[in-house]
């Protein structure tokens, strides 16, 4: 771990680089380059924001979820492979949360002016708002449950939130396919191709800062976990000393 | 066989030990009470009888979880005295035997409330259901369930954490969302009549789903979370 650690930090820092290079140029394309949209005009550039945040953070519980599944598996056959899990687990959650709750924001902001109201209750949204509040609800628990249960507490609760996204996904369709409502909402496919540029470089930038922060929580966790399993080996040998 | 007897047997001890002390069952009578005495003067439901039909449906349902909450979490709290907890995790009988008897329990005290409490709707809002009524007998034990079942799960897992009665509700109104949607779907559909029975019927399967899909995920995960450490 010493010799890997200057490697790492370099690798760190470089991938650091490149990511705020690459956000650059995104930010160049989609304020400046990309040409304005008939309807919405200005306002839709705010769009190449809201979709990477949206898209990214429907990956990010499926780390989560992962990683609570290999938590699961490993905590009576290997713990110390387990611990690593959860730290992947707890670090997506957090990844989760930040970048779903940028894209209510975006999307809120950007709703405003283009259908004229801030919110619909329809499939999507809502499937997005819960998904916001699962995870909110998962680092709860993490925060309020007793400390050896963590864990395990929070990988069960991820299996939940996992089921439960499809189905309320299912269930709001169902509902408003029955009372019609009037359509609106970002088109998703039929992209005008001069958009493409400014939408794939954005979505570049905000997946590598996504991983970057990922892993640097991550790192946190894990030095925060072998900093704590110091401390209980050196509770353990001072509880051995014999007393003279 | 063995697995219904200890099903049974976890069920017959929590509802001896609530009829001895009848704590839930009166805090929720009352508090369910209180919610439709709240809802009643800030909505004024004599006076306008649709609209009090078209949300009669979502306030039951409302009063009905927070008054489930408050009785879920005082049901793990009778296994904490006396190291109860610790004998069962001992017991051979399976975990999910003991999870399965409490949410029976707690069903039944839930579907008592809202037996109770469906005669003081209709007296305190003047209801009169368009639909078929039938239906309720339903939809209410379908709808319960789905409250109950993810509610004793999630009261477990808040046992010894701390702001335990906090944590209850944070996790458990989430992943009740779709259930709740149907329930109230349903019986908004049968008390304004306003959906035809296709629809009543498919929010009805779409809540039986619901059910067997989380009292799957429920008893399947519920030994990882009795014995967590």
């Amino acid at each position: 771990m010493e010799q890997r650690t200057p490697t790492l930090r370099s690798v760190a820092w470089l991938w650091f680089g490149i990511t705020i290079a690459v956000l650059v140029v995104g930010f160049r394309q989609a304020i400046f380059l990309v040409p304005t949209e008939a309807t919405m005009g200005n306002v839709q550039r705010i769009f190449y924001y809201h979709l990477p945040h949206a898209v990214l953070g429907l990956i990010f519980p499926y780390v989560n979820f992962i990683a609570s599944l290999a938590y699961l598996f490993w905590r009576r056959r290997d713990p110390l492979k387990a611990l690593t899990a959860d730290a992947l687990a707890v670090a997506a959650a957090e990844v989760t949360v930040l970048f779903v709750g940028i894209g209510l924001l975006s999307g809120m902001l950007w709703a405003k002016p283009a259908w004229g109201i801030w919110w619909a209750w329809d499939a999507r949204l809502t499937t997005y708002l819960l998904l916001w509040l699962l995870y909110v609800s998962y680092l709860l628990l993490r925060r309020y449950s007793p400390s050896g249960q963590t864990g395990t507490f929070g990988a069960v609760l991820s299996v939940f939130a996992a089921i439960d996204v499809p189905i309320v996904y299912m269930s709001i369709q169902w509902w408003r396919t029955q009372h019609p409502a009037p359509v609106f909402g970002p088109n998703g496919g039929g992209i005008d191709p001069s958009f493409v540029p400014a939408v794939l470089w954005n979505m570049a930038g905000w997946a590598m800062w996504g991983v970057l922060i990922l892993l640097f929580r991550f790192a946190l966790e894990r030095r925060r976990q072998l900093a704590e399993q110091e401390a209980a080996l050196v509770a353990i040998e001072a509880s051995l000393e014999i007393p003279q | 066989m063995t697995y219904l007897r200890h099903v049974l047997d976890h069920l017959r001890k929590d509802l001896r030990l609530e009829w001895r002390s009848r704590d839930s069952i009166n805090g929720m009578l009352f508090f369910a009470l209180l919610v439709v005495v709240v809802f009643g003067l800030a909505f004024d439901p004599t006076s306008y009888p649709t609209i009090t039909r078209q949300i009669s449906g979502a306030i039951l349902w409302v009063a009905l979880l927070f008054a489930s909450i408050t009785a879920l979490n005082q049901s793990w709290t009778r296994e904490q005295s006396n190291n109860v907890l610790e004998a069962q995790r001992m017991a051979p009988s399976p975990a999910s035997a003991l999870f399965l008897g409490k949410a029976l329990a707690n069903l039944l005290f839930v579907l008592t409330v809202e037996a109770v409490l469906a005669p003081i709707f209709i007296v305190f809002f003047n209801l009169h259901a368009l639909g078929n009524v039938w239906l309720l007998t339903l939809i209410l034990p379908l709808g319960t369930w789905a409250l109950v079942v993810n509610g004793t799960f999630f009261a477990a897992l808040g046992l010894r954490a701390r702001n335990r009665e906090l944590l209850l509700p944070l996790l458990l109104l989430p992943v009740s969302l779709p259930a709740l949607l149907a329930m109230v779907q349903a019986t908004t559909g049968v008390l304004t009549a306003e959906l035809d029975p296709i629809q009543i019927g498919t929010w009805i399967k779409q809540l039986a789903g619901y059910d067997i899909i989380f009292t799957t995920i429920c008893i399947l995960l519920f030994e990882t979370v009795l014995n967590a450490e």
